[in-house]
Formats: C-alpha cells, structure tokens, sequence
C-alpha cells in the first residue's frame, strides 16, 4: 500500500511513534495521535464493514462520534472483546486488533450482500410484515434473522477490567471544549465559579484547533494560534477541573449528568491491569453551559453510502489534524460554504480537487472566489445523481437541478473520483439539551433546530446554539456569558473576527433524480439501511407520526441513534405530508448519548458487591456449620444445613423430623421488630390489625393480620404486650421496612392525634426459636430461673428474664406447631445463647434447621406465608382466616373493602389444602389446578401455592388455592403437568394436630 | 434526578425520598357509611394530572417524615413543599 497519503506533518500526530495494529487479520502501521480511522485511511482503506440489512460495503463516513458505518469489533475471542466501537473515536495502540462486523465471511466478500439485490422485496417494515405469521413459526424467523443479521459479538467471558462510580459537584458544568467551551470555562473559573469542564475527544479546542485558513482569524491571529494560547491558560486556573476522552451520556433533570470518563482504552492491553477502565461520572451541577456543537449533514441522493463518500468536514479533520488525504480525486458536493472550507485546507496540502459541486446557483463569498482563482472547477446549480464503484467509489455522474429544485434537467455529466465529501450544512447537537427537557424551535432560514426553553439553569453556546460561523459564535459569547454567570465583564468583549463564510445554503432534504425514486438508494439513515423511499413508503401506508415511521422503518434506531440523518427523515416526511417542519417535532433523543459499556454502568457493583447484604449476629454459625444460604430481601437466611453426602431433600427432611421429635433450633433474628410506644399504642394496633387488642393482657401475645386498604393481606405477625403503653411487633423479614413505612404513613397524615411512637429495632435483637417436644427442658437448662410450668409461662404469653447477666424477652409461639420458646437477646449476645442453647441441646439431638424446614413445618400445620400463599389478591376470608377478622371493631384498615361486592364474591380463588392421589408424588409450587380437562380451553381453577413431602406425615402435602375452594373439600381436581396429570384431593389446609396438642406436649 | 427541599433536613438527592401519589384525599372517618362506589371513589380514584398537581412524599432514607409537595409534572418543576396539616399554597 501506498504511504503518501500522509500528505503533510501534523502536530496532532507524532510520526517519530510509530504503531503497529491489526485489521481484519492484516497488520498497518498509525502513528501516535491517529484513531483507528485515521490509520485506516492513511493505508488506503475505505470499505470497513457491510451495511446491516442489505450488507452493503461501507466505509468510513466521519471523524466523529456520530459515525454511523466504520463501527469494529475489537479483540476478537478474547474476555476483552467489544463490539460496536467508533473507528473514528478508538485510539490506536501497539497491539490493538480489530475486525469488521456483519460479514461473512469476509468484508469482501459477504454472502448477505445478496439481500442488496433482494432489496425490491426488503421494504420499510419487512420484517414486520414477513415474520409476523403464522406466530408459532416465531423461533425459527428469529434464528434466521439472528444468524444473518446482529451488529458484533458480546463477549463470552467475565470482563477482566475494573471500572467505578464518582460523584462530582460543581458550580459550573462546560460540555464541550470546543472554542466556545474554551471560552466558557475560562470565564467561570476566573469568576471563582468551580467549574468542570468535559470533552469527548482527547484533546481541546474542537474544530477550530486545526483550523489553519488564513480567512478565519481572531484578534488578528489564526483561530487555531489565538484558541491554543486560551488552552494553554486555562490548564494553569485551580479550580478549573478538565477532563478530556469524557463523553456526556446523559442530562436529567435537575442539572444531574451522567458522563463516561475513559480512561484505558487507548493504551496497550498490557498496561491496563490495575487500571480503571472508564468511571462513571454522576454530576450535579448548578449551571450547565452546553457547548456540544454541531454535526455535518449528509446529502441525500441515490447511491449517498459507498466507501469512500464522507463529510466534508470529515475529509477537513483527517487532513488537518491527522495529515491524511481521503482520496486522489476528490470531489466536494455542498450545499452551503463548509465545502470550501475544506477545499481551502485540501489545497494548502496540495491535494487535488477535481470539482466542486454546489446546489447553489449563486455563489459569491471571499471563500468560493479563492477556490476559483485556483482553477478549480464549480458546478453550481447542480447536484450528484449517481455514484459508482462497488467497494470503492469511482465515479459519480450529475446534473442540473430545475429552478425550484424539483427535478434535475440537461443532460448527465460523468466525473472520475476515489473520494466524494459532501455537506448538508450544520445540525446542532441538541441531543443533551433535549434530554434535559429542553424544548427545541425550528428556524426557517437554515432549517434547523435550536433550543428555545430552558428546564434548568443552563444555557447553549455556539454552534449547538445554532451560531454556526466563527463571527457568530464569538460577537455573542460575552454578553450570553456575563447574563448567564451574573457577572460584570469578560476577556472577549472586544473580539475582533474575521471570518468569510457566506451563510446562503439551498436545503434540499432528498435530492431529486433523474430515476424514479423506487428505483433509487437514497440512504437516510446509514447503519440500518433505511432509505429515503423506505420513509415515503411509510407515509403512503398511513404512517403519520414521526415516531411512527421511525420505528416502522428503522430510521434512527441504530446505536448512532440516526446522528447524521433524522433531520432529514423529518425533512421528507414534513415535504411528503405537506406538514410544516416544526410542527411534526422530532423524533425524543434518550440516553446514551453515545453507547455505555455495561462496565461503567454496574462500576463496582459486581460480584459479591453486587448489592448489600445482612447477616445476622449468628451468621458465621451457619457458615462454620455448613448451611446453604438463601437470599430474604437483602438477609442471607440460613436454608439448610445438609451433612455430609446429604442433598437438599434430604437436609430438610431430616431437620423436619428431628424438630418435631425432639428439638429443632431456628435463627429467626430476621424477622422484622418494631417498638410501639405511647399512650394510644393499643388503640393504634386496633386500627392496624383486623383483630381486637385493647383486651390483650401485659405479658401475653397475640398474631395479627395485616391488610392494605383494599382488603388485601399485606402482613403478620405475632405482636406482645410489653407494658401498658408499650408493645413489640414483628413482620415477615421481607416486609419490615415496608411496614414501618405504612404504619408512619397512617400515624403522621391520617391520625396525628395519637400518641404513638414507632422505633425500628430489628437489628438490635437476635432472635432464636427453639421448637420441639424437648424444647421446655433445654431452655430450663440454659434459663434455669425461669419457670416454664404451663400455668405460669402458657403458650402466646412472654417472660422478660435473664441469661446470666444477658436480659432477654422470651416469648413462648410457635409458627411449627410444637411447643416453641422463642428468645430475643440484643444483638451482640445472639452468637453465644445460641452456643449455649446448642450445648444444652446436645442430648436431645437438637438440630439446627433453615428456611426451608420452617415453611415445611408451618405447611404442616396450614399456616400461610405472606407473599408465597398469598399474592396481594387475598383477603383473610379467601384464607379462610375469618376467625381473625373482627366484627366488633367499628374500623381497621381495609375492613370496608371486606365487603365490596368483588371482595364478597363466592368464587374468589381461597386457600385449600391438596393431598396427592399418589402419597409419593410431590406438586410442583405453581402449577395450574383445573377441574375438567376434557373441553377447550380448560378452566384454570386456581395454582399451588406451597409443597413439600412431610416426613412427620409421611406423605405429599400442598397448599394452593382455587376458585371456590371453601366449598370444595373432597373435590378431586386435577394438576396437568408437561407429560402427565396429577390427581388431587381437596382438603382442610390444616394437615397435622388439627387439635393442637402439641403446642403443650 | 430532582433535588428536594425536605421541610426538615433542607436539600437531599431525591434518590432518599420516596413519593406517595395524590395529597389532600382524606381517609373518611366513617368507610362503613359509604356505599361501594363512594368508598371505590376514596380507594382507587386518582386525578393523575398533566400540570399542577399536588402529592405526598416522605424522606424516606433521611428524616422519615411526609410533606407535601406542588408539582409540575409536565416537566418535574417542584413549585412549593409544605408539611403536613399545613395549608396548601394558593396558586
Ligand atoms: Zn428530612
């Protein structure tokens, strides 16, 4: 390959470092400064991947973040691999290694480009159209689709970098540091604003950093000369902070960002251990200055997406910043002054150019008049009809556009080229500002898009202000600045600008042609191949919405989110409808503003970080003792404790036969606690609960049910009487918080009046259950004080006493249906009167066991759980739990929805129990009952809600419920499973001591 | 993400605070009077206003305390925030 494509040294590109790189399997040489683009193009590669539906060759189209085509899969078959990366924005690095996308098996040669010629019959919404029917032909469409399209490879193993969260506050927040951000930044901090300043790019100054024309100048100096000295300044202000290769990705409410800060990932691999790959910047800011700036728009004509067709400031940047020529013969295609910008700096390195195609028929400013004296040839009034060459544009033929630029006339004129710029004009980059919340107006004159109503306290400048020449720009920055900052004076009150940019630009949204547009590929939008007939196709099917037809056909969806080309989707749309721009709005821009790595997004929540979790003051027990943890909410719950060769079965049925035969020991320390205090302690439970408790005595306990407002369970649990005023309630482990929340809901807004005081303290107390028939002897040995006898310590009643010098409350409930002792110590004492309980139940066998021997044995004795038995659909009479539902009580909460004409219904689903036809064969959790499979569809009655096979019972058991359960009992109903069906009685959910002997064995 | 003036605490993250829908419906003192429709009126039925709308919030992960808050919803604007018993603001 040739190298003379370098065309002049750069000072952004340091060509005494040389770097080897792969691409494709092939090794280049870049220099240090070069992105993957820049070093592509100086070896004279162009075509880089194929288009996503009609695997088109593509090529590189910008030298930005809005690239559309040359995105690259790096590091192939490696835990470091990524697709979808820029080539335009990825540094290159010795070692780095990147491949095409979306060919097979070569970008040369693909074998979808077939669908090229197919695409007659790839229209707007063919996918919608093709694969909808029949729908259970779904899965092999969708393998199809999968297999020939996707754009790049996830990677397959664990991410080996790190990456982390940062919160940053600042009085003034730049976004951008081109000129105007320069600007900007400098005014804040010098005004003792703490400023941060952000860029994507790895270096300052934007565009006009390399803007070497002697026809752009500031204070008499060249604008690149005059804005490389500001830099030089503003590196040296203290609390100025500055953070290039940071990229914007989002702008909330509120003035909070979020940016991406890379940090790696223009470094050799080998370097990158034990480094931060990108942090994640969460921003809050008091002001925010947008200075984005603004994107090139394409042109819109047949055959606009072949290798080596860019913008024209694209073609601008490689030459004057990277020292690299796009092409030998290049042609510009414009229709406004950017072209010539370019041809001016093309020529100053002696790069030819071999015509410039202008829409305009009049043409005049200093610029173009310069371009002329150097015998370059104008076509003004014309545009580009066509273009040729398949992996490499050759040739493009033109001609005249008709006075109103409807139609082209004359005859057709052929020009050889290796490379086409065009330009559009200038689209600000408002996509921050909208996210913001910032509404958008649109100017008529040049067609654009400019913010109009600020959310927040911000403000745009410059181009993304739709201030486009370097005058425009700079004879406003002061006093927008001095009003936005509050402040008296700036550095640039007095600029003196030369700038000879003639602002006339001729918009043409679709180019006319001299074919029939179906027979033409105007592409709009370039990564998903959707062309400008693909969105009047849309509109002739009765697609009106922007929103409508961008999801129809794709425009804009693409991981470039349609940069280049939605304004010129809603340019068409607008001419086609006959709508007026503005009017139809655009299309919502959402962040990322450019994609995030999941990395930065999870930052260092990954692992066992992934969340927070609780351990109770028993926890290392468990762990020394070999149980197998379950996730409560955020609580690891001891599951089950399996011994050796032992399975989880196995574990728990061994447990369940030991608690119920002799002694079973049981870390409830989860359990939600909550201190009642106050005079009206009584009364509030009353209004809480569905039962009475003005009667229950100090010393005793009570179980309580929950419900919300509608008459739907929400909670329980047992709740004692400490003293007058003065109770402990506790909550299921998952609903503790939520519940302290309701009860403070209702105490604070709807009864102020009462004196009642609630207090969180379930972590300040262990709590042990002990359980079985043996459970009063241990607990004489460790509390030998206390007297147990059922006359003076009967079940639901509490004893405050001591263990040595520990006070503790023990309660005596159960929730297993055996006589139970339940001891709540604080916290830090937990860990020690459970080693005590365990020593002094070593002769009884006693047996530690989980959560799941727990829900077995209360499954046992048909005690439901909140949240498994029941769903947020259930009242206390579909639990048939009507025992607890007082009649007396004027009002709880949910007691008027009890008896709404829904909640009174017979054929609620309620809460049965199912005995198994087969006493071996255990229900699966879930699974639909039905009555009569016979007709179609099949009834479902209702599903299981809790199974276990009891080892004390010796047969399967479930809990379930179904429509009109209560009068049910005997039913025989039916269980269909995948290949058989199980047949099931209908029983009283109660299987076990129905008379509850054994609370007092 | 807002920024919220807790009556109490001053300015917090709105990451600590958690909403709690329509303000200003009060719990009727007799539901047993009412017929189902009045009391599906209490229950269910909530304005879900585009503009000005006036709801319930408590500093969840701070001071623990409602208020209430006036807000715009067609762009998140936060207007006035008062405790609880208080007056609403008159626009
Ligand atoms: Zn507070």
């Amino acid at each position: 390959m040739t190298n003379n494509l370098r065309v002049k040294s750069s000072k952004f590109i340091d060509e005494t470092y040389k770097i080897s790189f792969r691409f494709n399997n092939k090794t280049y040489y870049g220099y240090k400064g070069d992105t993957l683009a820049s070093a592509l193009l100086a070896n004279g590669i162009h075509l880089v991947g194929r288009s996503f539906k009609y695997h088109r060759p593509r090529g590189i189209m910008t030298a930005g973040s809005e690239e559309p085509n040359a995105i690259v899969q790096l590091h192939k078959n490696t835990s470091r691999t990524e697709p979808n990366v820029r080539a335009t924005e990825i540094e290159i690095y010795e070692g780095l290694e990147a491949s095409s996308q979306n060919c097979w098996p070569s970008v040369n040669f693909d074998i979808g480009g077939i669908n090229n010629f197919l695409s007659p019959v790839l229209p707007a919404g063919f996918y919608y159209k093709t694969f909808m029917w029949p729908a259970s032909f779904w899965e092999k469409y969708e393998y199809f689709i999968r297999k020939s399209a996707g754009l790049g490879k996830s990677p397959t193993e664990p991410d080996p970098d790190m990456y982390e969260h940062k919160y940053i506050h600042c009085d003034v927040l730049v976004i951008g540091a081109g000129v105007s951000g320069v600007i900007a930044a400098k005014t804040s901090a010098k005004n003792g604003f703490k400023t941060l300043l952000l860029d994507e790019k790895p270096y300052l100054g934007g565009s006009t950093i390399y803007q070497n024309s002697e026809y752009f100048k500031i204070n008499n100096q060249i604008s690149s000369s005059w804005l490389e000295k500001e830099i030089n300044e503003i590196k040296k202000i203290d609390n100025l902070e500055i953070k290039t290769r940071t990229s914007v990705a989002a702008f909330h409410g509120y003035n909070f960002l979020l940016a991406r800060e890379s940090l790696t990932d223009h470094i050799p691999l080998h370097q990158r251990d034990e480094k931060i790959r990108h942090r994640l910047l969460k921003i809050r800011a008091k002001k925010v200055i947008c200075a984005t700036g603004s994107l090139e728009r394409p042109l819109i004509f047949d055959n606009n997406d072949r290798p080596g067709i860019l913008l024209s400031s694209a073609i601008e940047k490689y030459s004057n910043f990277f020292g690299v020529t796009c092409g030998q013969k290049n042609v510009l295609f414009t229709n406004n002054d950017s072209a010539y910008e370019t041809a001016t700096s093309l020529l100053q390195k002696g790069i030819n150019i071999k015509a410039i195609i202008d829409n305009r028929e009049e043409v005049d400013s200093k610029l173009v008049k310069e371009i002329e004296k150097n015998n370059i040839k104008i076509y003004k009034g014309y545009t580009v009809v066509d273009t040729f060459g398949y992996k490499r544009i050759n040739r493009i033929s033109i001609m005249q556009l008709s006075k109103d630029g409807q139609k082209v006339v004359g005859s057709k004129i052929s020009i050889d080229c290796d490379c086409l710029g065009m330009s559009g004009g200038w689209t600000p980059a408002v996509h921050l500002f909208t996210q913001s919340g910032g509404k958008l107006k649109f100017r008529e004159d040049d067609q654009v898009f400019i913010p109009d109503k600020y959310p927040s306290d911000q403000v745009s400048i410059g181009s993304c202000n739709g201030e486009f020449t370097l005058d425009e720009i700079l004879s406003d920055i002061s006093k927008k600045l001095k009003d936005f900052l509050n402040i008296k004076k700036t550095d640039y009150e007095n600029l003196e600008i030369q700038s000879h940019f003639n602002k006339t630009k001729r918009n043409i949204w679709l180019l006319p042609s001299d074919k029939i547009i179906g027979k033409t590929k105007p592409f709009v939008d370039y990564q998903n191949d959707a062309t400008a007939k693909d969105i009047k196709l849309a509109l002739r099917e009765g697609f009106r919405s922007i929103e409508h037809v961008k999801r129809y056909t794709t425009t804009g969806m693409g991981t470039d989110q349609g940069k280049l080309g939605n304004m010129h989707a809603l340019g068409i749309i607008s001419e086609t409808a006959g709508s007026r721009m503005g009017e139809l709005g655009t299309t919502t821009f959402r962040p990322p503003y450019t994609p995030l790595t999941f990395g930065t997004i999870v930052g260092r929540n990954v692992g066992e970080y992934f969340d927070v979790f609780r351990k109770t003051p028993i926890h290392d027990w468990h762990v020394e003792n070999k149980a197998k943890f379950e996730n409560v909410g955020q609580w690891k719950r001891a599951w089950f404790y399996p011994k050796e060769n032992e399975g989880m079965h196995e574990a728990v049925q061994r447990e369940s036969k030991a608690a119920r035969d002799s002694a079973g020991i049981l870390d409830a320390s989860t359990l939600g606690k909550i201190d009642i205090q106050g005079t009206d302690a009584s009364e509030f439970l009353n209004r809480v609960y569905t039962n009475a408790w003005s009667k229950l005595a100090i010393g005793k306990c009570r179980y309580g049910l929950m419900l919300n407002e509608d008459g739907m369970v929400y909670d329980d649990g047992v709740t004692t009487r400490l003293d007058e005023n003065h109770y402990i309630m506790t909550t299921t482990t998952g609903g503790a918080a939520t519940v302290l929340g309701k009860l403070e809901d209702y105490l604070q807004t709807e009864w102020p009046e009462l004196d009642v005081y609630l207090t969180s303290v379930t972590d300040h107390y262990a709590t042990i259950s002990v359980c079985g028939p043996n459970s009063k002897k241990i607990i004489s040995k460790v509390i030998p004080n206390l007297d147990l006898s059922d006359e003076k310590f009967p079940h639901m009643s509490f004893k405050n006493t001591k263990i040595d010098k520990i006070k503790c409350r023990v309660m005596r409930i159960s929730f297993t249906g055996e006589q139970s002792y339940e001891i709540n110590v604080q916290a830090n004492y937990g860990k020690s009167v459970w080693d005590k309980c365990i020593q002094a139940g070593k002769e009884f066998n006693i047996t530690p066991y989980g959560t799941e021997t727990m829900h077995l044995l209360r499954a046992e004795k048909g005690f439901i759980i909140v949240g498994q038995d029941t769903d947020a659909t259930m009242t206390p009479i579909d639990l048939q739990m009507d025992w607890i539902v007082s009649k007396k009580k004027y009002d709880f909460i949910g007691k008027r929805s009890l008896y709404r004409s829904d909640t009174i219904r017979e054929d609620r689903k309620q809460l049965i129990g199912l005995v198994t036809e087969n006493p071996k064969e255990v229900l699966e959790e879930g699974a639909q009952i039905v009555l009569d499979t016979s007709k179609s569809p099949v009834e479902m009655l209702g599903h299981v809600t809790s199974s276990y096979y009891s080892p004390n019972l010796e047969k399967s058991i479930a809990l379930g419920v179904v429509k009109g359960g209560k009068n049910m009992m005997g039913q025989k109903l039916i269980i269909p499973m995948e290949n058989k069906q199980i047949n099931v009685t209908v029983t009283d959910p109660v299987f076990l001591d129905k008379e509850n002997k054994r609370l007092n064995a | 993400m807002f920024v919220i003036h807790c009556p109490y605490c001053g300015e917090r993250e709105q990451s600590e605070f958690k909403a709690g829908g329509e303000a200003h419906i009060v719990r009727p003192k007799q539901p047993t009077e009412l017929s189902d429709d009045q009391w599906a009126e209490y229950l269910f039925m909530r304005k879900n206003i585009k503009g000005i709308q006036f709801e319930r919030w408590v500093h969840f992960h701070g001071c623990r305390k409602w208020f209430n808050m006036v807000r715009d919803t067609s762009n998140d604007e936060i207007k006035a925030i008062y405790k609880m018993g208080e007056k609403p603001p008159v626009k």
